[in-house]
């Protein structure tokens, strides 16, 4: 319990009571979760369990229909809502990474590094390079940064999908199975440079099966099943001696062999 | 052997060939053409085809063509092509009826057309800026050469120069240095004054008339220059204007998602020829008396809406085949709607649909000469109508064959630029 209240302060992201549906079916339920600046959590459970969802909505790529959700943005609070004002607020703050990295095809590394902060920052162009540059070299990169993304190896696409979300100088970082769609001998590379920015103090939320990279990165691990968060806790005393029978059971499968 | 080995087999034996037989002209040949006995046969008979054909051909219209007449009578009871009548009416076929000895001015006209759309063609003008004072340019110099007079509302002015304080203050407040940006706000604010003294009623509005030559109204208009007036402003216009009816039918908004479908479905469900005809006979009937748009113009507009419901329905294939994610990316990074559209989705959307676009627009560039129903001659028009002429009657195979050939650089030209254009966006971008 030794990361509770590193700072004391309010937390930075806030869920209470959420709940989303797509369609008839429940995919969150009664979601209430507080994450402290400087926090690193992992989200991990079956595929199904609305995970990936819950982390969507913190940026409002999936729209949650009930509860609040709030991201501390500059000391304020603010909740998202429908209003276009809140969301481009709280997007600014919170950068994601995307399993199959979604990096623009038609732009060179470079540019798809500086256009949210050219067009949505509106840096001065010169000034957007040299933070991008920085950024690729931070991920061992800068050699690629003329090239287009189809030239480069997954593992690489992903690094530089992790630049351009910090081109923007977030507070919050979202990965959604950043290594799950690499090839075995790439995701090292990427966990390597995540590990990196967890050191740093990045608050991270990081749905992910790597269960190595939750022992010695997570602050907190949250099991989620069916919509629900079952059972959450530091690494050691959730696989040491996890409570649930579901979490029993979800461990078992992945970790037996 | 062994010194084979430690040297490396890059140097302990020279890189072998393949077989002759493979390789170079011959072995094409063989390989393509007389590969087996009904392979054979078939090459040799269509060779001789073709042969046939083209002996035929040169014989008729190089050989014993008459190239130089005083009348079509002269060339009755050869067995050649008459192209002496394509000598005799090249200056009514591409020019139509328009004044004889000001037909410098469409030539001219045909000319800044064709130089505005090879500029447009290369890859380094595409910025709004740069397009804007080439079409800007290009289309005063087209429009005055052809009507003689362009008039220009002085409100029309004021607007641009709101506009251009208003997106240029937008765009670069942040960035700009002071003078700039004062010069943007006091441009906006001449403008905008302007405007609400016009609405008022406090200033009169007036044209600046430009007029460097005679008059000639549209309906004297004819020839080439129609044709590509009509092509170029056409697909211009139709291609933005399909653009927004694309975004708008993928819009989250209902109504005006239910609008776009409905415009796009019901032009796409009539024929060009009924749109030209409600536009030149119908659309008179509902303007209040008095109240005239000229009719060339009013083609214009409905070759405009049709092409643009067609391109339309491109583009959103275009749309739709973009992987969700491209937008996830942008919306996460906090890229606004327009942002993300301009960025993002349209360059990639457009670069998927180059073909079926180029495709339309090639239908399109043909389909103009429909306008001839209501009474506008277009370039084939004036050909057909070189024909009436009694002197050179009966040789319709010389003028439609070069008619023909004059629609076919346009259009084997529009091709040849779809294949570079698909090359040259796709260089590095290859998964």
């Amino acid at each position: 319990m030794a990361v509770r209240d590193i700072n004391g302060a309010s937390p930075i992201i806030e869920l209470e009571q959420v709940n989303k549906w797509y369609g008839q079916f429940h995919v969150l339920t009664d979601i209430n979760l507080q994450v402290r600046q400087g926090e690193k959590i992992v989200i991990c459970g079956p595929s199904g369990s609305g995970k990936s969802t819950l982390i969507r909505c913190i940026n409002r790529l999936e729209e949650h229909q009930e509860g609040t959700i709030a991201v501390r943005v500059d000391g304020k609070r603010i909740e998202l809502t429908n209003d276009v004002k809140n969301v481009e607020a709280i997007r600014k703050e919170v950068g994601m990474v995307f399993q199959s990295f979604n990096l623009f095809p038609h732009l060179t590394i470079l540019d798809n590094l500086t256009l949210a902060p050219i067009w949505v920052k509106k840096l001065p162009k010169k000034e957007a390079e040299d933070v991008a540059m920085s950024l690729l070299r931070r991920v061992r990169i800068p050699e690629q940064a003329q090239k287009y993304p189809g030239q480069l190896s997954g593992g690489q696409q992903q690094r530089v999908a992790i630049a351009r979300a910090l081109c923007m100088r977030p507070q919050i970082m979202l990965f959604d199975e950043p290594t799950s769609a690499l090839d075995p001998e790439m995701v090292k590379e990427v966990l390597d440079v995540m590990i990196e920015l967890a050191n740093e103090g990045m608050t991270m939320l990081v749905v992910t099966h790597e269960m190595g990279f939750a022992r010695s990165v997570a602050d907190r691990v949250i099991f989620m099943d069916r919509g629900e968060i079952v059972e959450q806790g530091p690494p050691k005393e959730f696989f040491a001696n996890p409570r649930n029978e579901r979490t029993r059971t979800f461990l078992s499968q992945i970790l037996h062999h | 052997m062994s010194q084979a080995t430690e040297a490396g087999p890059a140097t302990a034996r020279p890189a072998r060939l393949p077989p002759a037989t493979e390789q170079g002209a011959l072995g094409w040949l063989r390989k393509n053409l007389f590969s087996s006995w009904g392979n054979t046969i078939t090459t040799l008979v269509i060779v001789a085809l073709m042969a046939w054909f083209a002996v035929w051909f040169v014989d008729w219209a190089v050989l014993n063509a008459v190239f130089t007449a005083e009348s079509g009578q002269e060339c009755v009871g050869k067995h050649g092509a008459c192209w002496a009548i394509i000598g005799a009416k090249f200056r009514y076929i591409f020019f139509g009826s328009f004044p004889y000895e000001q037909h410098w001015r469409p030539l001219f006209a045909i000319l800044a057309m064709l130089a505005m759309l090879v500029l447009s063609c290369d890859r380094r003008m595409w910025s709004a800026s740069r397009l804007a004072i080439i079409w800007g340019v290009g289309s005063v110099i087209t429009f005055l050469l052809m009507l003689g007079e362009i008039h220009i509302p002085v409100t029309l002015i004021f607007v641009v120069a709101l506009i251009a304080g208003l997106v240029g203050y937008a765009y670069r407040r942040r960035v700009a240095e002071n003078a700039e940006r004062l010069a943007y706000i006091a441009l906006a604010a001449i403008g905008g004054l302007y405007l609400i003294l016009r609405i008022l009623g406090v200033v009169p509005g007036v044209a600046v008339p430009i007029a460097l030559f005679s008059y000639v109204e549209t309906g004297s208009w004819g020839g080439l220059a129609v044709t590509m007036i009509l092509a170029t402003y056409g697909l211009a216009f139709a291609f933005p204007y399909g653009i927004l009816l694309a975004l708008g039918r993928r819009s989250n908004l209902p109504l005006i998602r239910g609008l776009c479908i409905g415009f796009i479905e019901l032009i796409r469900g009539v024929p060009l020829i009924s749109l030209l005809i409600m536009a030149s006979v119908m659309l008179p009937l509902f303007l209040p008396s008095g109240t005239s748009i000229d009719k060339f113009l009013r083609a214009q507009v409905a070759v405009i809406l049709f092409a643009g419901a067609y391109i339309a329905e491109i583009v959103r294939g275009g749309l739709q085949a973009l992987p969700k994610g491209q937008f996830e990316a942008a919306d996460a990074m906090g890229l606004n709607y327009v942002q993300r559209t301009a960025l993002i989705v349209l360059p990639q959307a457009l670069r998927v649909v180059i073909p079926p676009l180029i495709n339309t627009f090639i239908g399109f560039f043909k389909d103009t000469s429909l306008v001839l129903i209501i009474g506008i001659f277009d370039f084939l028009k004036t050909a057909s109508q070189a024909l009436v002429d009694p002197l050179w009657t009966g040789f319709p195979g010389e003028i439609y064959l070069f008619a023909a050939a004059v629609y076919f650089c346009f259009c084997f030209s529009m091709s040849r630029y779809s294949k570079y254009l698909e090359r040259e966006l796709n260089k590095g971008t290859q998964r």
